[in-house]
């Protein structure tokens, strides 16, 4: 019942954001910032004192809710919880009210109506991380990228109109086609069972013949990695993530691309776990193509906005390497670097939000020598840069050791290639510093420093990269059973010398104990 | 004649009596108000009777028409748009022209011909339905006779028309010289043996004439300048209504005649939609008139339509049963905002004109926004039930090829109807005065009204379709068991 509680307060905090403008433009913020507060607080005082509870292996779920819909096609409104959604609609819920912070003064026009996209596209995210049925997963899927559709093509910057066409476009075709896998699917298994549905717990034991299989999963798979992104189908992200608004890029950074990640571990790989094995080479490898690529793109950018953006594909490509990767800690791992660049972008995206609020530019070509104008901003942005490059101590050195880790037992040069593209990650992080911080101050900028509510904000988020970087166990612990559940394969230890006999062993592994 | 067949025959009585009612009101010099009231209130009526026929169904009423479930319910959709089409039309026609009452009567009279049409099971009834469709039409297209481009869109209409009404009659006699009957269902064993040829060839001249109805690609060129010339209501009749009747004729005849059976019916069926959805959506992309994407949007519509009537069976009934409804509440929708912002003197038809639109009328906006949302297919609105229900049924019949170019041209749509969103959320539109003047939205109570309502059934439609469905279901089940018997 919290579940779809939660989506229902999202979806009404937003009509109520709309409507109270009308009492004045500082309402419809508050009115934002309390929902999503009132919604992260509900769901963490109901759920976190269970998250350490060993679940009955019968029922995986925290909290599930389902009643049905269109019965016609055996359609429920089945919405279910287990540690993973959790930790994703927490960071859902937390990042909402950080975009609601940094577009406090950006948005001054329409302040009623963005607000009630940012609050229905939150409705959408935290729908996809709830959803166990495929129609409804689906609907939500599509929902939530109207609100960001209008977000960007209202309130973003100069080419927003091409960038927001983009975007849903190239999601729209990939969602397409996971429409006709899905419905296929749902066809094989009424022509095997007699039974029409679209429960994703029903669907899960669907057997089919390995060409099919295949098929149905590339339909998924094409809009999980759209959205993930996966090079190459990546050309809209840095145009969609520059021309946004700040609250707009926040969303998109730190929540909309987990949605392609989550989409995998749920989706794509339980219910063909057999097609995910033998793609699961050509998956890696295309992750580390986008680690090397992200960053050498990343690098060669004079905007901004740009580099952050481009650095998220190299930080997705390590989420894809280690989902494929097979192995529970590469799983944990790209769990962890999910959630840890959606704090670490979100930041930088956020930072970069004020700088052009400051400057009114995003060319770093113009910064320079900001260090001593804005201390704590430069101060701030130095953290999250070294997060961004992967220092020890900080959350996004954890998912991605543990990506690594897990990728080198399976496939060596796959590991090293990806290690290369950390030394990258190093580069660009170090260069945005050194641009926008450093050296002279040509423009002669005299701007203010962070107020008392961004700095609290962007504080915060450090408290918490820094939390999980050094206590990362209670987030693993509670994604745990999750991803327990998710078929490994590749399992130790299997190196180019002794491949097929372990393998084999391990690929049906049952839903652990 | 009994009773019966008197109240099955109902809706289509109460129709014709009240377009003489419309010319009496003419000849003392009734008031538009009064005429089109009195229009609304007799589609009302007609639609109240329906629960009156329903007792008495099936029933063939001579062998001309046929009352069931199926008939009813296409007769109640074209019902409805009828009442949507005559409210709109009042606020579009008042202060435009002084002579209404001829209009008011066609449009009766053109709702007739839809209803004969989706009651008929016989060449003669089918004929007769469609020719009094296409004259009410003639007469309606060019009713604003001052404008040049509604004489033009009249005359290329009535050409065609009657051109493809040749091809109907000529395709009817080569049935009728093969079978010897012009009953749909006595046609059905001629599929086979030598008579398939000459069958074959009268089914594909009327499928011409069906065609140029409904506008599909290769008889789609009409499509644009009659959509552009017309006054805006009727535009929106023959967006919605016309083709819904049209619809409803051709499943039936598909199912009775046995034409599903045969591979080169639906092949042809198949060209057909794959040729209006590439067409449609290819040149719907370069206009900037909203008229003629418009046209061209219900072109590419159209052709989806085709994949779930090709698809056949109860499901692909189904789907077309959702899909005519959720079409015309979106297509009324959107027609009706577009009357909402013309003015006597100066429609509202370029991109322009809605430039901004959702920050000068935040209702009317959103109303737009939505129903262009329906038309894309997006989650929570009829669209998407639509694009649902036309995958699933392609998919269950096996039409790969089909239901992959119709996600194909899903996506091409996306282009022009994110367009048309741009347009109307774009803030930086300040228009000067006079015409910020020239395009304000004139709303009135009974526009609201129909508007308001077509916006729940939008949303409803696609938030809680089941109670729809079942009831579709229903109505399809008669069809396809009406068959056996």
């Amino acid at each position: 019942m919290i579940l779809v509680s939660l989506i229902a307060l999202l979806m009404l905090g937003g009509l109520m954001a709309w409507g109270s403008e009308r009492a004045g433009s500082h309402w419809p913020r508050w009115v934002t910032l309390g929902t999503a507060f009132v919604g992260l607080c509900a769901i963490g005082f109901d759920t976190i004192p269970h998250l350490g509870q060993v679940d009955p292996p019968s029922n995986p779920w925290l909290r599930e809710y389902s009643v049905p819909w269109i019965p016609r096609f055996g359609i429920g409104l089945h919405l279910a919880m287990d540690g993973l959604s959790f930790l994703l609609i927490a960071l859902t819920l937390l990042l909402g009210i950080v975009a609601v912070i940094a577009s406090w003064t950006e948005i001054t026009t329409g302040i009623g109506f963005f607000h009630f996209n940012l609050l229905w596209v939150l409705a959408g995210i935290a729908g996809v991380f709830l959803a166990m049925d495929l129609f409804l997963f689906f609907v939500f899927w599509e929902l939530m990228l109207v609100p960001m559709y209008l977000m960007i093509s209202i309130w973003g910057h100069e080419r927003r109109s091409y960038a927001a066409t983009k975007f849903f476009l190239f999601t729209q075709a990939g969602g397409l086609l996971m429409l006709i896998s899905i419905l296929a699917l749902s066809i094989v298994h009424y022509r095997q069972t007699g039974v029409t549905t679209f429960d994703y717990s029903l669907l899960l034991g669907t057997s089919l013949p390995p060409q099919t299989e295949l098929w149905l999963m590339l339909g998924f798979f094409a809009a999980f990695a759209v959205k993930l992104p996966m090079v190459p189908l990546h050309p809209w992200l840095p145009d969609a993530h520059t021309e946004a608004p700040t609250g707009g890029s926040i969303i998109l950074a730190g929540l909309l691309l987990k949605t392609g990640a989550y989409g995998l571990l749920r989706f794509a790989i339980p219910l063909f776990p057999n097609a995910s094995e033998t793609f699961a080479v050509v998956a890696m490898t295309l992750g580390v193509v986008g680690i090397l690529y992200g960053a050498l793109l990343a690098f060669a950018q004079t905007d901004f906005k740009r580099l952050v953006a481009y650095s998220s594909v190299a930080h997705l490509g390590f989420v894809l390497l280690g989902i494929y990767a097979g192995n529970l800690h590469a799983r944990q791992g790209a769990i962890m670097a999910m959630i840890a660049h959606g704090l670490s972008t979100g930041a930088l995206f956020m930072i970069a939000g004020l700088l052009q609020e400051r400057l009114h530019t995003r060319d770093m070509n113009r910064m320079g020598g900001l260090w001593p104008v804005m201390p704590k901003l430069s101060g701030v942005t130095l953290v999250f840069s070294m997060a961004s490059l992967g220092i020890p101590g900080l959350a996004n050195f954890i998912g991605e050791f543990l990506v690594l880790l897990g990728t080198y037992r399976v496939n060596i040069l796959l590991a090293v290639l990806a290690t290369i593209g950390v030394v990258g990650a190093a580069l660009y992080s170090l260069i945005l510093i050194q641009r926008a911080f450093h050296g002279e101050n040509t423009e002669g900028w005299k701007v203010p420093d962070l107020g008392g509510t961004q700095f609290a904000t962007l504080g915060a988020m450090i408290l918490f990269s820094l939390a999980l970087g050094l206590y990362p166990q209670p987030l693993l612990n509670a994604a745990q059973p999750g991803v327990a559940r998710i078929q490994t394969w590749g399992d130790p230890p299997t190196t180019g010398e002794k491949p097929a006999e372990a393998s084999d062993t391990t690929t049906s592994a049952p839903p652990g104990p | 004649m009994t009773l019966a067949d008197i109240l099955a025959l109902l809706p289509t009585i109460i129709l014709a009596a009240a377009a003489l009612v419309v010319i009496l009101l003419a000849a003392c010099n009734g008031s538009h108000g009064v005429v089109s009231r009195t229009t609304a209130t007799a589609q009302a009526l007609a639609l109240f009777s329906l629960p009156l026929a329903s007792d008495v169904i099936p029933r063939p009423v001579t062998s001309l028409l046929l009352v069931d479930e199926f008939a009813l319910f296409y007769a109640a959709l074209i019902l409805i748009g009828g009442i949507g089409v005559t409210i709109l039309s009042h606020g579009y026609l008042d202060g435009k022209l002084d002579r209404h009452s001829e209009y008011y009567a066609l449009l009766l009279l053109a709702s007739l011909g839809g209803l004969v049409l989706v009651m008929s099971v016989h060449g003669a009834s089918f004929f007769l339905g469609l020719e009094l469709l296409s004259v009410s039409l003639y007469v309606l297209l060019a009713y604003t006779r001052e404008e040049p481009r509604a004489l033009e869109a009249g005359i290329k209409y009535l050409l065609l028309s009657a051109a493809a009404s040749a091809f109907v009659l000529f395709g009817l006699a080569l049935l009728y010289f093969s079978t010897g009957e012009l009953a749909f269902a006595a046609m059905q064993p001629s599929l086979e043996g030598t008579g398939r040829t000459v069958f074959l060839v009268g089914f594909s001249l009327i499928l011409t004439g069906i065609g140029f109805k409904l506008a599909v690609v290769p008889f789609h060129m009409w499509a644009a300048d009659v959509f552009q010339g017309s006054p805006i209501p009727v535009t929106a009749f023959v967006a919605t209504i016309s083709k819904i009747a049209v619809v409803g004729l051709l499943l039936r005849a598909l199912v009775h005649t046995g034409g599903y059976a045969d591979e080169a019916v639906t092949g042809a069926l198949g060209i057909l939609a794959v040729g209006s959805m590439f067409v449609g959506n290819l040149l719907a992309l370069i206009q900037n008139n909203v008229k003629r994407l418009l046209a061209y949007s219900s072109i590419a519509h159209l052709g989806y339509l085709l994949v779930a009537v090709i698809a056949g069976g109860g499901l692909g009934a189904e789907a077309v049963g959702f899909y005519v409804a959720g079409y015309m509440v979106t297509m009324l929708g959107i027609f009706g905002i577009l009357i909402l912002l013309s003015t006597p003197s100066a429609e509202a038809e370029r991109l322009e004109d809605l430039e901004g639109l959702l920050w000068r009328d935040p209702l009317a906006g959103s109303l737009w926004v939505i129903a262009v949302l329906s038309l894309a297919g997006v989650p929570l609105t009829a669209g998407f039930v639509i694009k649902f229900y036309v995958v699933v049924a392609g998919l269950s019949s096996d039409r790969w090829l089909l239901v992959l170019f119709f996600v194909v041209n899903s996506v091409l749509g996306l282009f022009y109807y994110l367009n048309l969103i741009r347009v109307v959320v774009a803030r930086d539109a300040e228009p000067s005065d006079l015409r910020k003047r020239a395009i304000a939205s004139r709303w009135n109570w009974s526009d609201g009204f129909v508007l308001a309502s077509l916006l729940l059934a939008i949303v409803g439609l696609g938030v809680y379709p089941i109670p729809f469905i079942d009831l579709i279901k229903q109505t399809t089940a008669v069809l396809m068991t009406g068959v056996l018997m």
